[in-house]
């Protein structure tokens, strides 16, 4: 099993957000994430990636066999974890390929591989750059400074094509992309995807799973994964919306 | 060793020394100069915090000390120089240790005719008229008692004349270094630059120390822009981290000048830098950029003023502050656009870094405008590296001493970016590297 997280509660100060989730992900497998707003989905996935603001108060996470909690978030992205964030942040002065770069290698270091020099990466940016049709010009800017909603999402599936993830969790990359951007963003997923990764989709539409076919949905209510079920029942939900969860939930 | 001395006294009862050190010069009209300041020197006192310009900035830890005037030159060994060169652009280099010239050290080997790049001593031996015009007219020594210190004992600093019309393309790169040996110095290099109508001129003042000791840096520089000329200004302080710096600029810029200084400052103690610009006629750009470094209990002070005394000038300023540990920097940028100035456009902004609880930083820019069509802002801002950008990039792998580097070099780039020799822009990368990255 990739990820396997047991009971997890979490607050934000003191406030808690997450109240006992459980999730089971193994390698070559599709899970889509879905819940109304505010009901904590950006926390699982911040809290997975290891952002000290959140306190974690009970539970366990593990991650390819080691316990993620005592992972450093930087140690996280070594072992193979990667979040796109629902809101990709801007960094004047740093500029993306020198991100990438330093990314890269440190990953690369910390799995006792080479560094790759100056050409070796250009090469690898180039092939990769083609699977979410990203502007080059893009790539010597400042990080996301300046991007469209659309090119920042991009960008963040970009970052997950060179860095190659085993388990990637895609916040909202969905939101705020048209069409076009949509299908380009579920194309680059679909052919990252392997028998060896997993992914972890975080949306509030099933528009993008009907370009991102998940094996699992799971229903994120107040907190708490309150219903599971195959790829039927995003449609589901998105015909009854989510009261009806709601609902079921509080007669259960 | 001899006793502790009030170091006005000292400096007063030292002068007499200082003139039977000078020989024969002491009848070149400079040395009236000298007469008038070392009066003025008796008649002002040290400011303390009380005085206004000086409220955050103490300068009783400088008082503690009995700094030598140093009058005789000393030698220093050419490998000394190598770490302070910029990669290949020493085409013209000035040496000064201890405040003296080192002809032997200095090499100027690629200026257009008739531009002098040498010893303040040599002009004003040689009577320059450039002297006789420029001199001591700009950086006043009435009001300013570091100023009368620097005029009283004048003697040597960095001499540039660049006549009408000359092209300079490669920087003239000033060193000025402390040797300190046994001896608290007091080294006064005390420069000017007088650059000629439609002439263009970088020079780069470089303050460093052969060996990390207490000493003291007054130093003083009087810039003229000619009408229409470019001057390019870089000061790059890495003195000591024991050490003093004290230092003025005051700069005088003629009709559709372009002046821009850039002043990153990483060593001394405690140093307090004073630059002042005006704009004597219509038409000018000036730009003040600067980055200060600060770590352990260094103390930084800038004050800066901008004189649109002129219309259609338009002036940039932008000061960056990364304070690490105690250390405090203070930042006053002061515009005045005069009642005549109209079509004055200023800009004007401070922003800071605090990366430890116990950095302090006092910033206050201030506009003062009595003119009604014009176009100015400014403003300032203190603050730690951003948490969510710390974590994006740690969510990226990157360790979090690596993310700090990074961040702080963002933070710092367009202050380095807009130094327009690349070379000295490498040097500063290189250093700022080093420095956070352990
Ligand atoms: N930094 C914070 N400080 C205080 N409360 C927070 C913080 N971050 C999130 N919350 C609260 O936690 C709850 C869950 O937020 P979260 O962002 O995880 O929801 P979400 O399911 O991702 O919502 P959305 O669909 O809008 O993205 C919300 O009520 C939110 O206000
Ligand atoms: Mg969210």
């Amino acid at each position: 099993m990739l990820l396997e997280i047991k009971n997890l509660h979490a607050n934000i100060e003191g406030r808690e957000i997450l109240k006992g989730i459980d999730l089971k992900v193994n390698s070559g497998e599709v899970h889509a994430i879905m819940g109304p707003n505010g009901s904590g989905k950006s926390t699982l996935a911040q809290v997975l990636a290891g952002r000290e603001e959140y306190k974690v108060t009970q539970g366990e996470v593990f991650y390819n066999g080691k316990n993620l909690l005592e992972l450093a978030p930087e140690d996280r992205a070594r072992e193979g974890l990667f979040l796109a964030f629902q809101y990709p942040v801007e960094i004047p002065g740093v500029s993306n390929t020198n991100l990438l770069k330093t990314a890269l290698n440190e990953i690369r270091k910390y799995n006792g591989l080479e560094e790759l020099d100056a050409m070796e990466f250009l090469a690898l940016i180039k092939q990769k750059m083609k699977l979410v049709d990203l502007d080059q010009s893009l790539l010597s800017r400042s990080v996301n400074e300046g991007f469209s909603g659309g090119e920042k999402k991009r960008n963040e599936i970009f970052q997950m094509a060179v860095l190659e993830p085993k388990l990637s969790i895609l916040d909202e990359t969905d939101s705020g992309l048209d069409i076009d951007a949509l299908r380009i963003v579920a194309n680059g997923v679909n052919k990252l995807k392997s028998k060896d990764n997993a992914t972890i989709v975080v949306t509030h539409y099933q528009r993008l799973l009907n370009y991102i076919i998940p094996d699992f949905v799971h229903v994120l209510y107040n907190g708490k994964i309150v219903k599971s079920g195959g790829k039927k029942l995003a449609l589901e939900l998105e015909e009854k919306g989510y009261d009806w969860v709601k609902e079921e939930k509080e007669y259960a | 060793m001899s006793e502790f001395r009030n170091m006005k006294e000292l400096y007063i009862e030292e002068f007499k020394k200082f003139e039977s050190s000078l020989n024969g010069e002491s009848s070149a009209p400079v040395h009236k100069l000298r007469k008038e300041a070392i009066a003025n020197f008796s008649g002002l006192d040290f400011p303390d915090t009380k005085n206004e310009e000086w409220k955050y900035t103490s300068i009783a830890p400088l008082l503690k000390y009995n700094f030598k005037p140093s009058y005789e030159k000393k030698n220093i060994a050419k490998e000394n120089l190598e770490k302070f060169l910029f990669d290949r652009h020493e085409y013209n280099l000035l040496v000064f240790v201890n405040g003296h010239f080192d002809e032997k050290l200095s090499s100027v080997k690629n200026l257009p005719g008739g531009v002098i790049a040498g010893s303040l001593t040599t002009a004003i031996r040689e009577n320059s008229p450039v002297i006789k015009e420029h001199f001591g007219k700009y950086a006043d020594h009435k009001n300013q008692i570091f100023t009368a210190l620097s005029t009283a004992y004048v003697k040597d600093g960095a001499f540039v004349y660049v006549p009408d019309g000359k092209i300079a393309e490669d920087p003239i790169h000033i060193l000025f270094l402390t040797d300190t040996g046994s001896e608290q110095i007091l080294s006064q290099p005390r420069n000017l630059f007088v650059v000629g109508k439609n002439s263009v001129v970088t020079i780069i003042e470089h303050y460093s120390a052969v060996t990390p000791g207490i000493y003291f840096t007054n130093a003083v520089t009087e810039i003229f822009a000619g009408e229409n000329s470019a001057v390019d200004h870089i000061k790059l302080q890495e003195e000591s981290k024991k050490a003093f710096h004290i230092a003025r600029m005051e700069v005088d810029q003629e009709r559709a000048s372009n002046f821009s200084s850039h002043a990153i400052s990483l060593g001394a103690e405690l140093s307090r830098n004073d630059y002042n610009t005006r704009f004597n006629n219509e038409g000018g750009e000036c730009t003040l950029n600067g980055l200060f470094l600060l770590e352990g209990s260094q103390h930084f002070d800038v004050h800066t003023l901008i004189d649109h005394a002129k219309p259609h000038c338009s002036s940039h300023e932008h000061y960056k502050g990364i304070l690490d540990d105690k250390s405090r920097g203070v930042f006053n940028g002061k515009v005045i656009v005069r009642k005549d100035a109209q079509k004055t456009n200023a800009f004007q902004e401070n922003n800071n870094i605090i990366l430890s609880d116990e950095a302090l930083v006092n910033t206050k820019p201030q506009l003062e405008i009595f003119a009604d069509d014009v176009k100015c802002s400014h403003g300032a801002t203190i603050g730690q590296l951003d948490k969510d950008s710390m974590f994006y990039l740690k969510s990226r792998g990157i360790s979090e001493e690596a993310a700090r580097t990074i961040l702080i070099h963002a933070f710092a780039s367009d202050v380095i970016l807009s130094i327009k020799v690349k070379a000295v822009k490498d040097y500063i990368e290189e250093i700022l590297s080093k420095r956070f990255n352990n």
